[in-house]
C-alpha cells in the first residue's frame, strides 16, 4: 500500500497536473544561433528517434535479404507493398517516382503517431516522458506544405498552363463556370490546412481524451475509502481509448498517404481532362 | 457575461459537432454492413474506402473537441 500510496504522490504532483502538459515542448540541450532559438527540444529527439528507428529497422531487415524472407524482412516487405500498391492504384505508372515520397511520410507519421502510445514511468522528469511529434499542428503543417508544393511544381512542370485545367474540368456547361471556379479554387487552397489540421487533431484529441481517462483513475484512487473501487471504470475506459488511438494512428498515416497520393494524381493528370 | 462562463459555454457549443460525427459514423458503417451483407464477395475490397471515409468524418467531430479544448485551456 505504501508503494502505491507513493506512486499516487508521485503523479499528482508537478507531472499530472493537466491534460495538457504532455504536448509542452522542453528544451533539453539549449542552444542559440545568432539570436535564433534552436534548442535540441524533446519533440525534435522523438523526430530523430523515430527516424533512426526506421533507418535502423529498414537496415536490419534488408541486410540479409533471402528469397524465404524471415520476420523482419517480411514486415518490411508488407509495409513496402502495401505503399507501393497505394501509389500504383492512385497515380498510375507515372507514381513510381513518388514512392520514396510517400513510403518516407508514411512511415514517419506511422512511428510518430505510435511513439505517444509508449507510457511513460510514473516519476521521469517531464523531459523524458513520450512525446508524440505529430500532435503539434506546425509538424503536420510542414508536412502538409511539402505536399502541396510538390503538387504544385510537379503540376506545372508537367502540364505547363494547363495544370490549371484542375479548376475547370471538362464536360461542364459554361454558365456554371463562374460558379464551379471559385469553388474548386478554394477546395484547392484548403487541401493543406485540411491535411494538417486533420493528422494534427486526431493525435491530439486521442492523446488528451486518453490522459483525461487517466487522470480521472488518479483522482479517484486519491479518494477515501470504497470510491478508490470506481476506479476501475476510467481504467477501462483508457485500455479501450489506448486500443482505439492504435487504429487511429495507423489509420491517420494511411490517411494521409492515400490523400498525398491522390493530390499527387490530380497534378499528374490535370491536362487529361 | 463573465468571461469565465462565456469560456465555458462556448466550450460547450463547440462539442455540438460530435452529434453530427456521429450521425455521419453511423451511415457510414451502417451502409458498409447493409452492403457487405448483400454482397459479401465485394466486402474485402471495399473495405479501404469504408476506413477512409470513418477516418475523413470522425476528422469533423475531431476538429470541435480541438476547439472546445483550446477554447478551455489556451485562453
Amino acid at each position: 500500500m505504501a508503494g502505491l500510496n507513493f506512486i499516487i504522490d508521485r503523479m499528482l504532483t508537478p507531472y499530472a497536473a493537466g491534460p495538457m502538459e504532455q504536448f509542452e515542448i522542453l528544451p533539453i540541450v539549449r542552444l542559440d544561433f545568432a539570436g535564433v532559438d534552436i534548442s535540441l527540444t524533446n519533440s525534435s529527439v522523438w523526430m530523430l528517434i523515430g527516424t533512426g528507428a526506421i533507418i535502423l529497422f529498414f537496415a536490419m531487415a534488408t541486410r540479409r535479404a533471402g528469397l524465404i524472407p524471415g520476420r523482419a524482412q517480411s514486415t518490411a516487405e508488407v509495409l513496402y507493398e502495401f505503399v507501393s500498391d497505394l501509389v500504383r492504384d492512385t497515380i498510375g505508372t507515372e507514381g513510381r517516382k513518388f514512392f520514396p515520397y510517400v513510403f518516407t511520410l508514411f512511415l514517419w507519421i506511422l512511428i510518430s503517431n505510435l511513439f505517444g502510445l509508449i507510457p511513460s514511468l510514473p516519476g521521469t522528469p517531464a523531459e523524458a516522458h513520450t512525446f508524440t511529434p505529430t500532435s503539434h499542428l506546425i509538424v503536420t503543417l510542414a508536412l502538409a506544405m511539402t505536399t502541396i508544393m510538390i503538387v504544385i511544381i510537379y503540376g506545372f512542370w508537367k502540364n505547363g498552363l494547363k495544370f490549371f485545367k484542375l479548376f475547370a474540368p471538362s464536360g461542364v456547361p459554361l454558365w456554371l463556370m463562374p460558379i464551379l471556379v471559385p469553388v474548386e479554387v478554394i477546395s484547392f487552397l484548403s487541401r493543406p490546412l485540411s491535411l494538417a489540421i486533420r493528422l494534427f487533431a486526431n493525435m491530439f484529441a486521442g492523446h488528451v481524451i486518453l490522459k483525461l481517462f487517466a487522470g480521472f483513475v488518479v483522482s479517484l484512487l486519491a479518494a477515501d475509502g470504497a470510491i478508490k473501487l470506481f476506479g476501475i471504470a476510467p481504467f477501462l475506459g483508457a485500455i479501450a481509448v489506448t486500443a482505439l488511438e492504435f487504429l487511429v494512428a495507423a489509420l491517420q498515416a494511411y490517411v494521409f498517404a492515400v490523400l498525398t497520393c491522390i493530390y499527387l494524381s490530380d497534378a499528374a493528370h490535370a491536362s487529361d481532362h | 457575461m463573465e468571461a469565465e462562463a462565456a469560456k465555458l459555454i462556448g466550450a460547450g457549443l463547440a462539442s455540438i459537432p460530435l452529434a453530427g460525427a456521429g450521425v455521419g459514423l453511423g451511415l457510414i458503417f451502417g451502409n458498409f454492413l447493409s452492403g457487405a451483407f448483400r454482397n459479401p464477395s465485394a466486402a474485402a475490397q471495399n473495405q479501404p474506402t469504408m476506413l477512409l471515409a470513418f477516418a475523413l468524418t470522425e476528422f469533423t467531430g475531431l476538429l470541435g473537441f480541438a476547439i472546445a479544448m483550446i477554447i478551455l485551456y489556451t485562453f
